[in-house]
């Protein structure tokens, strides 16, 4: 088992003919089982051709109805990302994973809104994507620096999460799932969300969030930890030395108004009982002492 | 991006809200002729600078004749400003705002911003203008009143009259500021604000509403579809090194540290500053190279790393994923040849091709130090930093006699 994403998924690339879409759409299909995966691209302008042999149709809905494809992946353009997830909402498909950095935040309001009561599930915008190593890979990380395990990792970042990876591979642990929700201050599953599904799926043995300054995610997320998880979870906050005020790259990551600070974070996590790696350099180590 | 309060007020009025009657000015002629030509017999003297707290500063004044006005403008205009927000540093006033002096009978606050949780804009109202709201909030939350705004509906006028009674407005002063409110959302919504604040909102002698102060920012991501707001930036107030490195896509931000980092990725470039201190130094940037790493884009980080008088030595720490580290390592020695690097430099490369990039920095006949992981690099650059900082103060001439 894994959370959201395995073997079985059946995905289209929305954005599959521009130069980012093409070179991780190849990548990806590279990866264990990817070349069953993806299926489907969707370009409205190029509907009935190809790309490497995936047929491309003119929308969501038929890419759908064309190959059973429940799941997309968007590398389209900032201007049109939100439309690209509306159309995939309306079309009702399981999961949503936007790859996009640089959505005006006023045009995820509307489509966040739009998805309330509606079926799909959105991780990101300005994510890495979601890997099951040695089942799926859909986004841009790099495959090879995983292993099939039994820690869940959950991240807002992307390079980061592979220094959390590459820790965990370190001490010997693989995981089950790596997500990253992305660094936007108006995005998809949270921490929490994701955490949830973590605490339901019978191969992940312990999580490990990697959080960073800005907003309340990762504070609602161990205050839930501390009520309900039934595995142990370590966590880390980026950004100690962030000073106020500034957006530190990620367009979520900021102190505003005195809130949002690491030192913050890390003592709501402390009193929830989660294990943190102060030192971002021991992330996996302490992971590994966590399970013990 | 930020903008001056003349700018804001500006845009504001465009969307119907009133504003006092001003004019922005760069010279204290300037200044008195916008005095002459508003008339009456007061008027406020503000400095324009992006930074709040500008009062506290000294940077407001109330001028009671053509005179003061002048005298006012001298002293303000050129001054560095040092106010609560600006850091010690302070800010040089380059612009200045003339307006005509009201009569406040009452303050009232009123501020949107994003609330992440919700997912909506929220709309802050309280009658305790004029004040740091952050201290209302910490200290009475109940005075502050909140509307979460449905995004496709708006703002609605039972909402906004609703908030207009809280603050304590009667009489026709109701109306007017529900429509204020309803018109605020829409020059919120229409111009991608991230920041929308009045403080304060003043009713007048003459039960009149106006915005007195107005602050706004904006999306940057969404700059694309407003040039003409993205036109109103103004480089005076920002950072050199950090125009400088958006110039090249670079993410670039100054701390007060002596170890520059250059970083690929957010995450990992915060987390990378947090072990420098961790490791007892400080770092003096943070500085993501985002995903394309070209020889061009290292030559540029480590020009405007080099511009930091205090910088004892660089950190490069770099996750290869797509990015190759080979292809990351030959644009380090050519950077480094290039701008003849003068401060010990602390490499650590890790994934894609590591190993190929290891070689290529060994074989240069460059003194870069390489580091193993990101603790081990972090210390290196830490000893780096302090023996570079103590042979410069062993080579400093003995002062005294």
């Amino acid at each position: 088992m894994s959370i959201l994403i395995d073997r079985n998924t059946r995905i289209m690339t929305q954005g599959i003919t521009g130069k980012t879409g093409q070179f991780h759409t190849r990548m990806c299909r590279d990866y264990a089982y990817g070349k069953e995966c993806f299926v489907a691209g969707v370009n409205p302008k190029k509907g009935g051709e190809d790309f490497d042999g995936i047929p491309i149709f003119g929308t969501v809905e038929e890419a759908k109805q064309a190959t059973g494809a429940t799941v997309s992946v968007i590398y389209v353009p900032p201007p049109f990302a939100a439309a690209a997830i509306d159309e995939a909402v309306d079309a009702e498909l399981d999961l949503v994973i936007c790859i996009t950095e640089g959505i005006p935040v006023r045009d995820m309001i509307r489509t966040c809104h739009r998805m309330e009561g509606r079926k799909t599930r959105l991780v990101g915008p300005n994510c890495p994507g979601i890997i099951t190593p040695a089942e799926i890979k859909i986004g841009i990380m790099p495959g090879y620096i995983h292993r099939k395990g039994r820690v869940g990792v959950v991240s807002r970042s992307g390079t980061l999460t592979y220094e959390a990876v590459a820790q965990l591979m370190e001490q010997g642990l693989g995981q089950s799932t790596c997500i990253g929700i992305g660094g936007d201050p108006v995005n998809g599953l949270r921490h929490l969300d994701v955490m949830k599904l973590f605490n339901e799926d019978d191969e992940t043995e312990a999580v490990l969030m990697v959080g960073e300054i800005g907003g309340t995610d990762e504070e609602d997320c161990a205050r839930w930890v501390k009520e309900n998880m039934r595995k142990p979870v370590v966590g880390y906050i980026a950004g100690l030395t962030a000073p106020p005020g500034r957006r530190m790259g990620h367009a979520g990551a900021v102190i505003s108004g005195g809130r949002g600070t690491a030192q913050e974070k890390l003592a709501v996590l402390e009193e929830c009982g989660i294990k943190v790696a102060r030192n971002p350099a021991e992330m996996g180590k302490v992971l590994k002492s966590a399970l013990n | 991006m930020k903008i001056h309060e003349y700018q804001a007020k500006h845009i504001l009025h465009q969307f119907g809200i009133p504003i006092p009657r001003g004019h922005s000015c760069f010279s204290v002629d300037e200044a008195v002729a916008a005095a002459k030509k508003l008339g009456g017999s007061t008027w406020v003297v503000k400095a324009q600078i992006h930074a709040g707290g500008r009062g506290k500063g000294g940077g407001v004044k109330i001028a009671r004749s053509l005179d003061e006005v002048k005298q006012f403008a001298g002293k303000i205009l050129g001054m560095t400003l040092v106010t609560p927000q600006t850091g010690s540093q302070g800010q040089v006033v380059r612009r200045l705002l003339i307006e005509q002096g009201l009569d406040i009978r009452k303050e009232f606050y009123i501020g949107l911003v994003v609330d992440r949780g919700r997912r909506r804009v929220c709309l802050m109202a309280s009658a305790e203008g004029g004040m740091d709201i952050e201290q209302v909030a910490a200290d009475h939350p109940e005075k502050i009143h909140k509307v979460y705004i449905d995004p496709e509906a708006g703002l609605t006028a039972t909402e906004a009259e609703d908030i207009t009674n809280r603050m304590g407005f009667s009489g026709a002063a109701v109306a007017e500021t529900t429509a204020l409110l309803q018109n605020l959302y829409r020059a919120y919504d229409s111009t991608d604000a991230s920041l929308v604040e009045i403080n304060p909102l003043i009713l007048t002698g003459e039960n009149r509403v106006v915005a007195l102060d107005a602050k706004m920012n904006f999306d940057d991501n969404a700059l694309f579809r407003h040039p003409d707001i993205a036109d109103l930036r103004d480089l005076d107030e920002e950072d050199a090194a950090e125009i400088e490195a958006s110039r090249y896509g670079l993410s670039y931000i100054s701390l007060d540290g002596n170890i520059g980092c250059l970083v690929n990725g957010a995450g990992l470039a915060m987390a990378t500053m947090d072990i420098i201190k961790f490791y007892g130094g400080n770092p003096a940037n943070f500085l993501d190279v985002g995903g394309g790493a070209t020889t061009e884009k290292v030559t540029e980080a480590f020009k405007l790393m080099l511009r930091n008088p205090r910088l004892q030595a660089i950190l490069i720490n770099i996750f290869g994923g797509i990015m190759k580290c080979d292809v990351i390592a030959e644009g380090v020695v050519t950077a480094a040849r290039e701008v003849r690097l003068n401060v010990p430099l602390v490499v650590r490369l890790e994934g894609t091709n590591a190993e190929i990039g290891k070689k290529i920095l060994t074989e240069s006949g460059l003194a870069i130090i390489s580091a193993a992981n990101m603790a081990n690099a972090a210390e290196k650059a830490v000893t780096a930093a302090a023996s570079a900082a103590s042979a410069a103060w062993a080579a400093m001439p003995a002062t005294g006699s």
